[in-house]
């Protein structure tokens, strides 16, 4: 492997009393996805939520580009796309609205000349008005997905990416990782079914 | 600094989208104030010396019953990791979000309770120096009362906790702000008792954006 961006060394994580993981060490590179697996209530949504600093781990380190991300947390989450099993979207704002105001909300410069392209990715023009709460849950899905999509976040954590999609929208999701891998972008995924991205590692937690 | 204001502009969005439940919050103020002169009867000495008390009270009541959604809501749609993640201070979050609802809330009530007033006989000057009050001393309304939703969120029975919590810390804001009102009628010191108002307030100010965002920080674990 080249020179690899993300070093995660001994993690281990406690939840409720309960060892969930521990003396976890892998290394993501540029371009590279690692998918999680395992069964549920193997740790990979805690293993995410680590990463992302939501759970504080109660060993370990994580690195990027050689500094403790847990000392400059807001760098280290300026890097992050995040898609948890929640859409985080507001059922009472349209989808256009949901994907500018969470660009916004990370202090990220106006996304409306961006806004077009995330949206033409997941077949979402024509819901692009419409309120969130009126949408199914495969067009949430898709509505999250734009939002990581349009963050331009060096690192994607996403949970689960495929829950509630269609066979259109799981090739869409695929083109657009394969983009961002592609453009040396890494991506960390827990997921049950095969993301089909050729070249992924795979980390299984027991 | 963007962050902070984009999340304003969002929940405010938010509101004027749902308007009710602003609505049912300023309704709810407007009911429960005029209940007293119904109860206590027509006498106008007593129902202007307890004004000041009852309207206070009452937009304690008000801002707290809608208090408990504040972050209940993010923390459902999961915007609330959102805010965790975002690459800016979750103090500023904190303090986004009360100064959001103080606007749709606090502000409406101060600006409210003058006309309120008049049913309790107040004089002009006591009506202005209510809502002078109401000013100064809802934000800390809204502030105490974020910190009782964030340390309440994913309580069972979150809205009687939530109040529980929440009123204690709110009686020195409540004895000074009614006492402002009724120094002024007695002759007291108005301005102190308005000075008191606004060093409680910063108070709030400076403590709660930090105390609200551990509580955020351990709901989102």
């Amino acid at each position: 492997m080249a020179s690899s961006l993300l070093e995660v060394a001994d993690l281990a994580c406690r939840r409720g009393g309960r060892k969930v993981f521990e003396r976890l060490s892998f290394s993501v590179g540029p371009g590279e996805l690692l998918a999680l697996v395992g069964r549920n209530g193997s740790g990979k949504t805690t293993l995410l939520r680590a990463l992302a600093l939501l759970v504080r781990p109660e060993a370990g380190s994580i690195h990027w580009q050689g500094n403790d991300a847990r000392a400059e947390p807001e760098a280290w989450r300026g890097r992050l796309a995040w898609l948890g099993h929640l859409e985080g979207l507001k059922g009472d704002l349209t989808v256009a609205e949901n994907l500018l105001a969470a660009e916004r909300l990370r202090g990220a410069p106006p996304a409306e000349d961006r806004l077009d392209s995330a949206l033409v990715a997941f077949d979402l023009p024509s819901l692009a008005a419409r309120p969130v709460r009126t949408l199914s849950a495969g067009q949430r899905r898709r509505t999250a997905l734009a939002r990581v999509v349009l963050a331009q976040a060096p690192l994607w954590l996403l949970d689960e990416p495929l829950n509630a999609l269609d066979v259109p929208a799981q090739s869409a999701f695929r083109a657009a990782l394969q983009k961002h891998l592609a453009a040396g972008g890494l991506a960390i995924a827990a997921t049950h079914a095969d993301l089909g991205i050729g070249g992924s590692r795979t980390l299984e937690l027991a | 600094m963007s962050g902070f204001a984009a999340l304003v502009a969002r929940d405010l969005r938010l509101v004027w989208r749902r308007p009710g439940d602003v609505a049912v919050v300023l309704a709810f103020f407007v009911v429960a104030t005029t209940l007293f002169p119904l109860g206590i009867g027509p006498e106008a000495n007593v129902l202007a010396r307890i004004a000041a008390g009852v309207l206070w009270c009452a937009a304690l009541f008000a801002a707290l019953l809608s208090l408990d959604r504040l972050f209940a809501a993010d923390f459902e749609d999961g915007t609330l990791d959102l805010l965790l993640l975002a690459p800016w201070p979750l103090e500023l979050a904190a303090l986004a979000k009360c100064g959001a609802h103080w606007i749709v809330t606090g502000l409406p009530l101060a600006l409210l309770a003058p006309f309120l007033g008049v049913a309790f006989g107040l004089e002009p000057r006591a009506l202005l120096a209510l809502a002078a009050t109401l000013l100064v001393g809802t934000p800390t309304l809204s502030l105490i009362g974020g910190l009782a939703a964030a340390l309440t969120l994913g309580a069972r029975k979150s809205g009687a906790l939530l109040a529980l919590l929440a009123l204690p810390l709110c009686v020195p804001t409540l004895i000074f702000g009614a006492g402002a009102v009724e120094a002024l009628a007695t002759g007291g010191d108005f301005g102190a008792h308005l000075a008191v108002l606004a060093a409680l307030a910063l108070v709030a100010l400076a403590t709660t954006p930090w105390a609200i965002a551990a509580a955020l920080r351990q709901a989102g674990e």
